[in-house]
């Protein structure tokens, strides 16, 4: 099982990656959620994984024997709900974007780095 | 739970926090109140910046009364939730962090200080104080905190608020700096986060004090791995030079006064993060990567400041100089001697003054000129002498030159590399690496030299603009008025006057410093303050 989930992490890794090398900024976005979801999947996998029991002590006893990890969980809810806020800005900062400087493609997206403005001032 | 005669061991905390120890968290609690007041206030603009001040003076005050303590007793702690450490998340000051977080609201009163020159009656930015002091939470929080996951969520904190500065105000300009910024930031807390999982999935633990009791034990060939990716990750945040590229194309792009507060703190809590996560909690694996580090600190040394000559957009300009210093924190993690880790520390004290008046000071001959690029800029010396002074004293602050700030730090480096080389022993072998970091930060101190001082010669003593024949002063040049020059260069002189007084006056910095070195590089006193036995 764990092993089958490290190999999806690394497809998700890969696709992820794959995604923001483009300069397409939707295609970045994506990109961005994938990644995130592996990473999630990474901390998830983190805590190694059990099936059968949770992770609740029962009345009167003090302990528990293979009960699932709860931090992880807990670690991967609080990345989940940053992530997906963190996209939301970003979403909502691409289609901004496009409507201000009418490019969704990072090479048009020229004003704060000017083409021509690489050319070092005249004399001390 | 009744169960008193256990055969486990505590894990609970009976007694309630002492009194004394609320200061902890008392600045993130009362930045995000602040914050959250602003926020449900805001029809109530006019009160806005007076509560942010109230705020930050409460919070600067708990933190002088932190740092004091630290310096008087060590590495504080305190655990919330009731559950003992590792389990509990605990906030944990030692001088490093309660230095720069105590440096971080200083330099964040200033800046409000400084916004109240644009601010008009009809004025449409509302949420900025609530933003600003959201930011600081962050900076603080990640100053402080002693638990691996909770750097994270400060990292967020920090950049959700700075992406909504970024873009308040909606100039096409600033959206556009806003799209790189975000997705490489975002993209650098992710890869943290990663690193994050694998640390927790090969230790068992994110608690820093107990990482850095149990990663001697572990795997070194995965732990390298770690350290490589938070290396990846924090070096993204820090700008260093490889992956430095989002800062100039981002940082001019809000007001002034926005990227100063991003240029002070941004960077500096990432090269802060990288130093306490390679230094503190994985000093094994930062020896394997240690010419990597070497090599990052030279390139970041020397090509920086290069940058900074090439550009002739004044605030991008800035933006390479603030690189450069990045640069000058790597040395100390590469060379890890007590004088390294302090000059450091040093340093990123002296940047966070620094880097943020240097913004400020160019926010102010932006309004002068009227324009950003410094090659329309020029001749402005008669009609703004106290803006050249402080210009000058800056650039001269910011390349180490003697008398100044900037000096300290970078003498105890070059102790650092100079250290290395071993001459006292004839026919010793020459550690290459200690001497090639003291070249790369002299040639730093050269370059960076030029540039501010090229700039400072372009802009207040070249008559007119570049290529201009007539001798006489850019039409569109204006004096500050009235407020510009009570608000905006009142608060960049007071902030330049205590960069000027630091440096002449560094005993408390060096001592700080040398402290909060010994305790990086030995954490034992450290792990005691959160509560964990060395010995298990």
């Amino acid at each position: 099982m764990n092993y089958i989930l490290a190999a999806l992490i690394g497809v998700f890794v890969a696709v992820g990656v794959y995604f923001l090398l483009s300069r397409s900024v939707i295609r970045m976005l994506l990109g961005v959620t994938i990644f995130g979801n592996a990473v999630n999947l990474l901390i998830f996998v983190g805590g190694r994984l059990t099936r059968e029991v949770a992770p609740i002590v029962p009345y009167g006893e003090e302990t528990i024997a293979g009960a699932a990890n709860p931090l992880p969980q807990a670690l991967v809810l609080t990345a989940i709900v940053i992530g997906f806020s963190m996209f939301t800005f970003l979403l909502v900062l691409a289609f901004r974007t496009y409507q201000a400087l009418d490019a969704d493609n990072t090479d048009n997206m020229r004003l704060a780095e000017p083409e021509d403005g690489c050319r070092p001032p005249l004399s001390y | 739970m009744a169960a008193t005669s256990s055969s486990l061991p505590q894990a609970m905390i009976e007694t309630a926090t002492a009194a004394a120890d609320w200061v902890i968290v008392l600045p993130m609690a009362l930045c995000l109140m602040g914050a959250a007041l602003l926020l449900t206030t805001r029809r109530a603009r006019m009160f806005h910046a007076g509560l942010a001040i109230l705020f930050l003076v409460a919070i600067i005050a708990c933190e002088a009364m932190l740092f004091a303590r630290v310096m008087a007793e060590g590495p504080v702690s305190m655990t919330m939730g009731k559950w003992l450490p590792p389990f509990g998340i605990s906030f944990t000051a030692d001088i490093f962090g309660a230095g720069f977080a105590l440096t971080s609201a200083v330099v964040t009163l200033v800046l409000v200080v400084y916004m109240q020159m644009d601010r008009t009656p009809g004025d449409n930015r509302d949420g900025q104080f609530a933003m600003v002091l959201l930011l600081l939470a962050g900076v603080t929080g990640s100053f402080l905190t002693g638990d691996f996951f909770n750097l994270y969520v400060w990292f967020e904190v920090m950049l959700i608020a700075s992406f909504g500065l970024i873009v308040l105000g909606g100039r096409g300009l600033q959206l556009d700096g806003a799209v790189k910024y975000g997705f490489l930031n975002f993209i650098a807390t992710t890869l943290f986060l990663m690193s994050l999982g694998l640390t927790y999935g090969l230790l068992g633990t994110l608690n820093m004090a107990d990482i850095a009791l149990k990663a001697p034990d572990a795997n070194p060939a995965a732990l390298a791995g770690i350290a490589a990716l938070l290396l990846l990750a924090f070096g993204t945040k820090a700008a260093a030079f490889p992956v430095n590229a989002w800062l100039p194309a981002s940082y001019h792009t809000p007001p002034a006064a926005v990227s100063a507060l991003f240029a002070g703190l941004l960077t500096k809590v990432g090269i802060c993060a990288l130093m306490r996560a390679l230094l503190m909690l994985f000093p094994a694996s930062r020896d394997l990567l240690e010419p990597v580090l070497v090599a990052i600190a030279v390139a970041t040394l020397v090509i920086a400041p290069l940058g900074a000559i090439a550009e002739t957009n004044l605030r991008r300009a800035m933006g390479f100089v603030v690189i450069g210093g990045i640069g000058v924190v790597f040395c100390g993690i590469a060379l890890p001697s007590a004088e390294g880790v302090a000059g450091s520390g040093f340093y990123i004290f002296h940047a966070i003054l620094t880097m943020t008046a240097l913004y400020l000071i160019a926010g102010l001959v932006e309004k002068v000129t009227g324009e950003t690029d410094s090659r329309r800029m020029g001749g402005i010396y008669a009609a703004s002498s106290p803006l050249s002074i402080l210009f000058i004293v800056l650039v001269l602050a910011a390349a180490g030159v003697p008398p100044f700030l900037g000096f300290w730090p970078k003498l105890l480096l070059i102790q650092a590399g100079l250290e290395r080389l071993d001459l006292a022993t004839p026919g010793a072998a020459i550690d290459w690496t200690g001497l090639a970091v003291a070249i790369a930060l002299l040639v730093n101190a050269w370059l960076t030299l030029i540039a501010g001082t090229r700039l400072w010669a372009h802009i207040f003593w070249r008559a007119g603009t570049e290529g201009d024949r007539s001798e006489h002063q850019a039409a569109n040049v204006r004096p500050l008025s009235r407020r510009e020059g009570w608000f905006g260069l009142g608060a960049t002189a007071a902030l330049t006057g205590v960069i000027v007084v630091a440096g002449l006056l560094p005993d408390l910095a060096f001592e700080a410093a040398r402290t909060g070195a010994a305790d990086f590089i030995d954490p034992s006193r450290y792990i005691a303050a959160v509560g964990l036995a060395p010995e298990e």
